[in-house]
């Protein structure tokens, strides 16, 4: 990835805060000129829950370049506390413990190895909840 | 004597990665005794996990503790010796991963296994000389043993983070005094370009550990009047379980005042995380108006040692994030083989 496209989504990607149209209350991860929903152009800072449930998973085994360390990994389906729906890797679990409706929680990782030279790419993935 | 007696943690948190490796797990591979071995097990970092993810992590515990907004939060120093990037401030990542600054200092401090008592120190003064309202102190460290020394049954991984600010009654503990004691001591290294570091191995104890510790202690009671009798819990560095153990006999230290604080045994060493990660399970337990002594110590060498005083705050605060004990029951014991995978000691080629 570019750098200049991963700075630019720093706030979504490392705490899910992006921006929610005054309008029709749509988010947005980055501030679009218009609502691609209402095409509205007024727009609030928010932060997305940081607790969902699991909806659904499955496993990569053969992942796209980057992700080779991390493999075999649970990428899932998440539906946080106010209904946004997100993919994530699901972390710090394996298969055979996975649950339907599982409580999840965002953490903060390394999204996957480039080269020694290349920035580091952090963001969220979802783990179960500690409680 | 620097007394900080207007300065109070308002937060804290600690993290530890969910993996880990028995130490009988690395013996079985360089044919080490099992009756020598330093600890049970250790914590091992995931392959998608650095020093500067686990400092998030603690940082997220420490603020949800303090209940503050981000924005107040008006330094950020992260004290590692495994940063993430050679240039790069792991302070920066912090601050946009929680939401604190532009208005922020942020830097990253070095002095081994002290680093993030360090950190405590620069925070606290900033606080105190009200420069800023709150600051934020983090020690974490991925430390990593070269394979087959005798590091490697210790070196680990984990974060503790702390929310300073001024006295007031939410806090949950003050910090009435602190001071350190640091001398040229070349007990452990890693020069630059090198992977892992080198060591003195016992020399690490008596001129280096030992020294510095005790050193820092009597000067601490000396220069602010305080004694032993004075102090509910103890909390010392904690590389092995053998040399905490060693001190507090040195300083005729009942060994109950320790047992809270040293996680060593189940941890390992986590470097700038270490003895941070044993006053986040002491401030778990301990009751208001207990005091706690800590002493840090860095290899190279020096300690720092405070006196905090628990408050009322504490009670209110502990159980808004996960307590040190919830993280260190959740756990996956991960194979040699794993470990060196995740630990990216397999050379690729």
């Amino acid at each position: 990835m570019r750098v200049p496209r991963y700075w630019r989504n720093l706030p979504f990607i490392y705490r899910l805060s992006g921006w929610r149209c005054v309008e029709c209350g749509a988010f947005h991860p980055v501030k679009p000129i218009v609502c691609s929903r209402c095409r509205s152009s007024e727009f609030q800072e928010a932060e997305l829950p940081k607790t969902g449930r699991l909806i659904a998973y499955t496993v990569l085994k053969s992942p796209p370049k980057g992700y080779e360390e991390q493999a075999p990994y649970i990428v899932g389906l998440v539906e946080l506390d106010d209904g946004t729906r997100l993919i994530s890797q699901i972390v710090d679990v394996s298969e055979d413990e996975l649950k339907e409706d599982m409580r999840v929680e965002a953490v903060f990782r390394r999204l996957r190895s480039n080269d020694e030279r290349d920035v580091i790419e952090y963001g969220y993935k979802f783990r179960p909840v500690i409680d | 004597m620097v007394r900080v007696d207007d300065v109070a943690i308002h937060g804290y948190g600690g993290y530890i990665p969910v993996y880990r490796i028995r130490a009988v797990e690395i013996a079985k591979v360089w044919g080490t005794d099992e009756r020598e071995l330093p600890v049970e097990e250790k914590t091992v970092a995931g392959p998608d996990e650095d020093a500067a993810t686990m400092s998030v992590e603690a940082a997220r515990y420490a603020l949800r503790r303090a209940g503050i907004n981000p924005k107040q939060i008006g330094a950020i120093h992260v004290g590692s010796e495994s940063k993430p990037y050679a240039v790069k401030p792991t302070g920066t990542i912090v601050a946009e991963a929680i939401g604190a600054g532009p208005k922020v200092s942020a830097s990253d401090l070095e002095f081994a296994c002290k680093a993030g008592t360090e950190a405590l120190q620069f925070v606290a003064g900033l606080v105190s000389s009200g420069r800023i309202e709150y600051g934020l102190a983090i020690g974490a460290d991925t430390a990593q043993g070269r394979p087959g020394d005798a590091l490697e049954y210790t070196a680990a991984s984990g974060a503790a983070a702390f929310v300073v600010g001024r006295m007031d009654e939410r806090a949950v503990a003050a910090m009435e005094a602190w001071t350190s004691y640091v001398t040229d001591t070349p007990d452990f290294w890693r020069r630059a370009h090198e992977r892992y570091p080198s060591h003195t191995a016992r020399f690490t104890g008596q001129p280096a550990y030992f020294r510095h510790i005790i050193g820092a202690v009597k000067q601490l009671l000396d220069e602010d009047g305080y004694s032993l009798d004075d102090v509910d819990y103890v909390v010392f560095h904690q590389p092995n379980v053998k040399f905490p153990l060693a001190a507090a006999k040195a300083l005729k230290i009942p060994l109950e005042k320790l047992k809270t604080g040293l996680v060593s045994g189940f941890l390992g060493n986590t470097y700038a995380a270490c003895s941070l990660l044993g006053l986040v399970r002491v401030l778990d337990h301990a009751k208001p108006g207990e005091r706690i002594l800590l002493a840090s110590y860095g290899s190279g060498a020096g300690s720092d040692a405070y006196i905090f005083r628990v408050l009322d705050g504490i009670e209110e605060k502990r159980d808004k994030a996960p307590r040190l004990d919830a993280l260190i029951e959740r756990k996956r014991y991960v194979s040699y083989a794993t470990y060196a995978r995740f630990r990216g000691k397999i050379n690729m080629g």
